[in-house]
């Protein structure tokens, strides 16, 4: 048994048949897939509930897994609410105090029961009293704070079109590779795939030159047409679609169909799943580009969630607070895609694959 | 309703020749078989005429109009495929409207045609099922169908029965003749099987590596095969040849005698010329036996010769056994095969 056998082999019903217990190999199988979990869950888990924490919650040190942060009481005579703190005073007694002010290592605080008996203590005597609060003000305000309305539209037409688009070009392109025989129809296939051995760094210059030329800087779809050729797709749809049989073809031509009713009503359909797979993809590329849109995109009212992202952190102070919440925003979608999608991916990727 | 002729048909892919100048006429509302051993060129042909693929020279006429540049669409013929290529992903009713929707014609006319092809077929009831949720001979019928709705001038069908089993193949056969009888087309159908041919065909054209050897009435076929070849493929079991030196009263110029089984009469001697067979197997049918023999005779050993025999028989294995058979059933031909 290769190692990727046994890291990647499943439970199978002959293996724990009439035993109720565990092999030791699944305890190992078990503690990898956890362990797995762990670091690539951890992170995005870790995000979602510090973009809960207020601002001075995430200054806290140490920082905490929930969004805790100070509990605060209204006492009279005091604008503001106080922050309450458990006080320890000579005897070993502890009481719950409001922190008035604090003046070096000496905090003076008042018991909001009786607000004008002023208490003095040094501050290693007292410690927060935190408590368990989800900031929702940080997604809130994130809406009116900055243009987010017009980065979240930037993003979506950018991923909807981009992925339309793609879909339509790459699956013509496939109809034509896999179903019709010409001269020289291997040596563009070929070319095709060949372009995926160029890393998209080399020819970041030569695009940029050419959408500057056709003056699509500064515009969405200087970000969708150089996107919407992909090697993949094309190879991804081709081979899906050579499993469709010829006859299916020949039975709509005999039908009276024209050839681009076959590619509408027969190779579309019967290619869904794979279509499905593109389509997946496609979305998560899209929504997930940053370099591209960033080069061609640097008008403000232009920036796709990725590049807006990282302009709150290129500003003076990073609000650390608004910025989490928009991040968290900006993985919903994609993540929603391809919960809901995932099972397309696996099957479209095994039947296209393999043929 | 329609007339077909092939002229000086030829076809070949890179150097290999699939049929070699094959000249052919189709009257209208025939029902012709296209039959051969695999490989014969049978399918190119059906595909030639249809227009699916262009033949590499001769010419193709659809009621006297040559039609070689005419695209498959607009021949006005209509094919049933061997796997049938119905689309998956539509239903029954789709399926059979697909081409009518394409010909623009209106969705009250191709309800209409559906319906009625439907009732034609017994598909009522299955009009909204997906191909695969359909039996065999149920998608065999919506791809028939599928080719009546647009009343083509020909129906082309390629091998339609091979994928169903036997019992099944029976019965498609006679509605397929039924079809055939209610529509009065022009039907051209490709089969390999030499029983289907015998059944259901009007006139049966034998192909063997893109030649025709004969074309006629399943009886001419039978009863005057031109060469052994057809002799050979046309009957069950097949036709024994017995070299002309076992066979007394042979005409000048014979190579080989053939006797259908079924002609093959035992005698008690070998006396007037009966052939000696030395029975090898006995299959007990009831209603027939059939015995397999080698010949024992100067000049012709080793010579497989199989006879069926009405009723049973006590003949056993390892038996010598007498053959004769009447002599208009015999059928002589030369060395080359041909009829004399």
């Amino acid at each position: 048994m290769s190692v990727l056998q046994f890291l990647t082999r499943t439970r199978t019903r002959t293996r724990t048949r009439g035993r109720q217990h565990f092999d030791w190999t699944d305890w190992v199988t078990y503690a990898y897939l956890v362990a797995g979990l762990f670091m690539m869950f951890g992170p995005v888990l870790w995000l979602v509930m510090s973009s809960f924490k207020t601002e001075s919650a995430l200054a806290q040190f140490p920082p905490t897994f929930l969004p805790y942060s100070q509990k605060t009481v209204v006492v009279s005579g005091h604008d503001k609410p106080l922050p309450l703190y458990i006080v320890k005073d000579e005897s070993g007694a502890t009481r719950e105090l409001a922190q008035v002010s604090r003046m070096g290592i000496v905090a003076t605080l008042v018991d909001p029961a009786q607000p004008t008996v002023e208490i003095k203590t040094n501050i290693k005597n007292r410690t927060p009293v935190n408590e368990m609060q989800f900031a929702w003000s940080n997604y809130t305000e994130v809406f009116g704070k900055f243009s987010f309305g017009t980065y979240l539209w930037n993003s979506v037409f950018i991923t909807v079109v981009a992925t339309i688009i793609t879909l339509l070009f790459n699956s013509m392109a496939a109809f034509a590779l896999s179903k019709y025989q010409f001269r020289g129809q291997k040596t563009v296939f070929i070319l095709i795939i060949a372009t995926l051995m160029i890393p998209p760094t080399i020819i970041l210059v030569p695009a940029f030159l050419v959408i500057s030329s056709v003056g699509l800087l500064n515009s969405l779809w200087g970000v969708i047409l150089p996107a919407v050729a992909t090697p993949t797709g094309v190879f991804l749809l081709r081979q899906y679609m050579l499993t469709i049989p010829d006859e299916l073809l020949e039975a709509a031509r005999m039908d009276h169909a024209s050839e681009w009713r076959i590619y509408w009503k027969i190779i579309l359909p019967l290619a869904a799943p794979a279509m499905a797979v593109l389509a997946i993809f496609s979305v998560m590329w899209r929504w997930n580009d940053f370099l591209w849109p960033l080069i061609v995109l640097s008008k403000s009212e232009k920036f796709t969630l990725q590049l807006a992202l990282n302009s709150f952190q290129g500003e003076l102070n990073t609000q650390w607070h608004y910025l989490l919440a928009m991040t968290v925003i900006t993985l919903i979608p994609v993540s929603l895609v391809f919960a809901f999608l995932q099972k397309y991916i696996t099957t479209g990727i095994a039947g296209a694959g393999v043929k | 309703m329609a007339t077909l002729e092939l002229k000086n048909i030829s076809k070949s892919y890179d150097k290999t020749s699939i049929i070699r100048s094959l000249d052919l006429s189709v009257a209208d509302g025939e029902f012709i078989v296209f039959v051969g051993p695999s490989g014969c060129g049978k399918s190119t042909l059906l595909r030639i005429i249809s227009g699916l693929d262009a033949p590499s020279g001769g010419d193709i006429l659809i009621d006297g109009n040559i039609v070689n540049e005419v695209s498959a669409a607009h021949r006005g013929c209509a094919m049933v495929f061997q796997s049938y290529a119905l689309y998956p992903h539509m239903t029954v009713y789709d399926n059979m409207a697909f081409g009518l929707e394409n010909m623009k014609v209106p969705a009250a006319v191709i309800a209409a045609k559906v319906n009625a092809a439907a009732a034609l077929l017994r598909l009522d009831a299955l009009l909204q099922r997906k191909p695969t949720q359909l039996s065999g001979g149920q998608r065999q019928r919506v791809a028939i169908g599928r080719s009546i709705v647009r009343e083509p001038k020909l129906f082309l069908f390629d091998e339609p029965l091979s994928n169903l089993d036997a019992e099944l193949r029976v019965s498609m056969r006679s509605e397929i003749r039924d079809l055939h009888a209610r529509l009065k087309a022009t039907m051209i159908y490709v089969t390999h099987d030499q029983v289907e041919a015998m059944t259901m065909a009007d006139k049966i054209v034998v192909l063997r590596a893109g030649v025709i050897e004969q074309v006629g009435t399943p009886l001419e076929l039978y009863n005057r095969p031109q060469n052994t070849f057809v002799a050979g493929f046309i009957g069950s079991p097949r036709m024994n040849f017995v070299p002309s030196a076992a066979v007394p009263h042979s005409p000048a110029g014979t190579h080989s005698v053939g006797i259908r089984p079924e002609h093959a009469q035992l005698v008690q001697s070998a006396a007037s010329g009966a052939l000696t067979v030395t029975v090898s197997q006995v299959e007990q049918l009831g209603s027939t036996s059939l015995l397999h023999g080698v010949v024992v005779h100067q000049g012709a050993e080793d010579t497989v010769f199989e006879l069926v025999l009405n009723g049973q028989t006590s003949v056993q294995r390892g038996d010598k056994v007498f053959v004769t058979a009447p002599p208009e059933h015999l059928h002589y031909f030369d060395k080359d095969g041909l009829r004399i």
